[in-house]
């Protein structure tokens, strides 16, 4: 594989000359849009839903709502179970939809003639550690405990030479992907719908639209070749697929709909707000004696999603004490969800800005503080890993980076009004597999696979066809890779950073069945392999450097380089896999210095939900930013020998720029992002 | 509704339209040229940038009648035939992109980007016309967001067209 590693994006084409067709772009014939109105209350419930006036302007073809509720399936997912009810659980929850011959029209109808009354109640927004609703979840996302502690605690910090106790919080967050969700449902006349929807995984929502709409699996088809980003928020079917569904039934016609971006800040999910508070304490030569993490967050009132905040804390550190817990509140608020790298991304802010503290405390050098706290088996679990590179990412980054010149004093050195300072922090993620299908096909002298996997922009469709040429022995250009349709093998979600390896695991064996059977045809479904799991603990790790230069008289904060030296398995692909560690490095550095969604408590909505409003890095905020990679064999993860890539970039970056910060000006901003108004305060 | 003609990457176009219409839904909605993105519908993001008469334009804010007779060019019509615009080619070469979808308004942007004389906000001397280096393209490009966070391929794929374009000023 390393001699067809640098192979570019197979779509590349298509997508430069702007052919490659995403969700809202298929010519439907006869397609109607659908225009969703939200709920302008945080909590209460609707009285009066009046549709004469918008049914009465040109154009509208019907308006489907909670006054007469459009029949479904199963509703036990109450965000998709949609125009069931009265009541309003969140500002911003989508209450009905207008159906209209233009986009224009149903606008128009939607926001002057459709008239819907509340009654609203008191709400709850703002998640604050002090909540009297506080309680802790049993299991933390997907399915970990939400507490966990092995030795104690209180004993270790009390025997320590230097502890550690502060509190760190992050904000809300938006995902925000480039392509807003869009969804095209077409219902045939056999009573099967087919949905174009911008998705994670097809085969997932398939499963899911089919069970809310009282289909059978069969009925349903789900089509997203293209997928303009995601980071999470595509990962599970948004109201508006639903919604789509319903209109399209109510016109009698295929229906559009797209969410404005002012509406994906309520129906798409986000990052909840964590308030973390991280004690360690560290005897005298700096080896940890306790580390206690917790995460206070929020769900809605409608579902329990509990982000695995101080997950990564189980996996990072050698301590006889260990203690990581959650705790939640149900506010009058969406439901969060996933935000690349839930979990690892907040939690590894708290956790690597205290290892920070714990280093000028014991006077060690932050590089040494963690090589000197590296664990044999993971620390929790007590497992093996499967491999651990993280010693080998700090000295190669340390070796790169020129951080043996680092004068560890802070607030000392200026160039002019800037500040300068380095900081560094680590990175980890789980390599996750989950069970897989595909077919290999020989045809018109080359090769077919076939999986229902998804590229969200991570390169799967061309890494996939280089996994598939290698398996196959023969060139890339004979192999072509059908993915994005849920009419293909089932196939999990891009998400958790385990498409490669659980899609590349199923492709591999439907290769080998292929030469195996006589060379044309072979299928795979992976269910037993990836159910046999795994005795080894078994994640990819990093180490990143930031240099700032902090304005000494505004408190503006500049990057002129960011590093990240990572350890995660073989590389499949190296120009893809720099693409997304960088990728994800860059939203952190927008985490770290302007990405925030503020909730206004009076009207429980979020403020600032445009891309005006809220900041994402653009082009003049990302100057040096470098990734690349330890040579890692790991013969225990999947016949790639791969760990995921798409996650891992992010964690961390957040905390190595406030470190760096910190070494710039003296100042710790324990409270994301780190603004000029944070910093002058 | 309203009458307009307009030339769309040189093929002349006449519609009739509701005056709500606003280029970029012209385009998508009602040509089929859908490389045009919308990312936000309000010039936030730069998704949606075309070429309006050569010049670089957010298609989301200029409504369609107030572009009648005018000369339209998208991320469809930058290519010759087969043949990839040079910034199309970087683009693939330097993977300057990854889920695609703000890459029609980087192309637009940078190929009008390009040929626009004058200083910007970094350039040190005001009556230079200053080399596009890597700081003056990021701050010429900050007007199309990329949440994949291709920034860095980007700036390379147009500094190497940019490059390219001078050293060909500069062989005459």
């Amino acid at each position: 594989m390393s001699t067809i590693g640098g192979m570019r994006r197979v779509e590349g084409r298509e997508k430069v000359t702007g052919r490659a067709t995403y969700a809202f772009e298929y010519a439907v014939e006869g397609a109607a849009y659908g225009h969703p109105v939200q709920a302008p209350i945080a909590r209460g419930r609707i009285t009066t839903i009046d549709a004469e006036a918008a049914l009465a302007v040109p154009g509208v073809l019907a308006v489907v709502s909670s006054a007469d509720p459009p029949p479904l399936g199963s509703v036990e997912d109450p965000e998709l179970a949609v125009f069931q009810s009265p009541q309003v659980a969140y500002h911003g929850q989508v209450v009905a939809v207008v159906v209209a011959e233009t986009a224009e029209i149903a606008r128009e109808a939607a926001e002057t003639a459709l008239r819907i009354e509340y009654q609203a109640e008191p709400h709850d927004v703002v998640l604050r550690p002090d909540h009297p609703r506080l309680y802790a979840p049993e299991r933390v996302n997907p399915a970990f405990p939400g507490r966990t502690e092995k030795g104690d605690v209180e004993a270790g910090l009390a025997d320590a030479a230097y502890t550690v106790d502060q509190t760190y919080t992050t904000p809300a967050l938006h995902n925000n992907p480039m392509e807003p969700h869009a969804a095209i449902a077409a219902w045939e006349p056999d009573g099967s719908l087919t949905v174009y929807d911008s998705t994670q995984g097809a085969t997932a929502h398939r499963d899911t639209i089919a069970a809310v709409l009282g289909l059978r699996q069969d009925q349903v088809r789900v089509i997203s070749r293209h997928v303009g980003g995601g980071f999470g928020s595509k990962g599970t079917p948004r109201p508006h697929v639903i919604v789509a569904a319903v209109a399209a039934r109510a016109a009698g016609r295929p229906v559009k709909v797209a969410l404005t971006r002012q509406q994906m800040y309520d129906m798409t999910g986000y990052r909840t707000p964590t308030i973390q508070r991280v004690r360690l304490g560290a005897d005298e030569d700096g080896r940890l004696t306790a580390i206690d993490h917790d995460a206070v967050e929020q769900s809605s009132t409608l579902k329990e999603f509990a982000e695995q905040t101080t997950t990564p804390t189980r996996v990072m550190y050698a301590a006889p004490a260990l203690r990581t817990t959650h705790h939640l509140v149900r506010l009058d608020v969406p439901t969060p969800s996933w935000m690349r790298a839930p979990g690892e991304c907040p939690g590894m802010f708290a956790l690597e800005s205290a290892m920070d503290e714990l280093a000028e405390a014991a006077g060690i050098d932050p590089v040494e503080l963690r090589v000197l706290n590296e664990p044999a088996a993971e620390p929790e679990s007590g497992r093996p890993f499967s491999s651990r590179n993280l010693v080998a990412c700090l000295r190669e980054g340390a070796r790169r980076f020129g951080w043996d010149r680092r004068d560890p004093r802070p607030g000392v050195r200026r160039e002019g009004r800037w500040l300068v300072g380095t900081g560094v922090a680590c990175s980890t993620y789980p390599a996750y597999r989950r069970p897989s299908s595909a077919t290999a096909v020989a045809e018109d002298g080359g090769y077919v696979v076939r999986v229902a996997a998804a590229d969200i922009g991570t390169g799967a469709r061309t890494v996939l066809t280089q996994i598939a040429a290698e398996a196959l022995n023969t060139s890339p250009d004979r192999v072509r890779v059908e993915i994005g349709d849920s009419d293909l093998p089932r196939a999990s979600l891009a998400g958790g950073s385990m498409g490669t390896a659980s899609w590349g695991t199923a492709v591999v064996r439907a290769c080998e069945a292929l030469l195996k059977n006589g060379g044309q045809e072979g299928r795979a479904d992976t269910s037993e392999e990836v159910a046999a799991g795994s005795a080894f603990a078994r994640h990819a790790f990093g180490a990143q450097f930031a240099e700032v230069r902090v304005d000494a008289d505004t408190g503006e904060v500049r990057v002129p380089r960011l590093l990240g030296v990572f350890a995660a398995g073989r590389i499949v692909n190296p120009v893809l896999a720099r693409s997304q560690f960088i990728g994800g490095m860059t939203m952190g550095l927008g985490m770290a210095l302007m990405e925030e969604s503020f909730v206004d408590p009076r009207f429980g909505d979020f403020l600032n939900h445009d891309l005006a409003q809220y900041h994402v890095a653009a082009c003049a905020d990302v100057q040096d930013v470098e990734a690349v990679w330890i040579d890692e064999e790991d013969p225990y993860l999947n016949p790639m020998g791969s760990k995921g890539i798409g996650e891992i970039g992010i964690v961390g970056t957040a905390a190595a720029i406030a470190n760096a910060v910190y070494h710039a000006t003296g100042r710790r901003v324990r409270d994301l992002p780190i603004t000029p108004a944070r910093l002058l305060s | 509704m309203a009458e307009i003609t307009l030339r769309v990457n040189g093929v002349e176009r006449s519609l009739s339209l509701d005056t709500r219409v606003s280029l970029l839904d012209l385009l998508r909605e009602h040509l089929g040229l859908t490389g045009s993105k919308k990312g936000c519908d309000h010039g936030q993001c730069g998704a949606c940038t075309v070429l309006i008469d050569g010049r670089r334009a957010n298609a989301c804010l200029a409504l369609a009648v107030a572009c009648d007779g005018l000369e339209i060019t998208t991320v469809e019509g930058l290519a010759d035939g087969e043949e990839l615009h040079p910034l199309q080619a970087a683009f693939v070469e330097c993977d300057a992109f990854q889920c695609g979808y703000c890459t029609p308004g980087q192309l637009c942007s940078a190929a009008g980007m390009l040929r626009e004389p004058g200083p910007s906000a970094v350039t040190g001397d005001l009556t230079e016309d200053p080399a596009l280096t890597a700081e003056e393209i990021r701050e010429r490009m900050s007007g199309n967001l990329c949440r994949c966070g291709a920034y860095v391929n980007i700036v390379a794929a147009v500094h190497r067209v940019a490059a390219e374009r001078a050293r060909e000023v500069a062989g005459r």
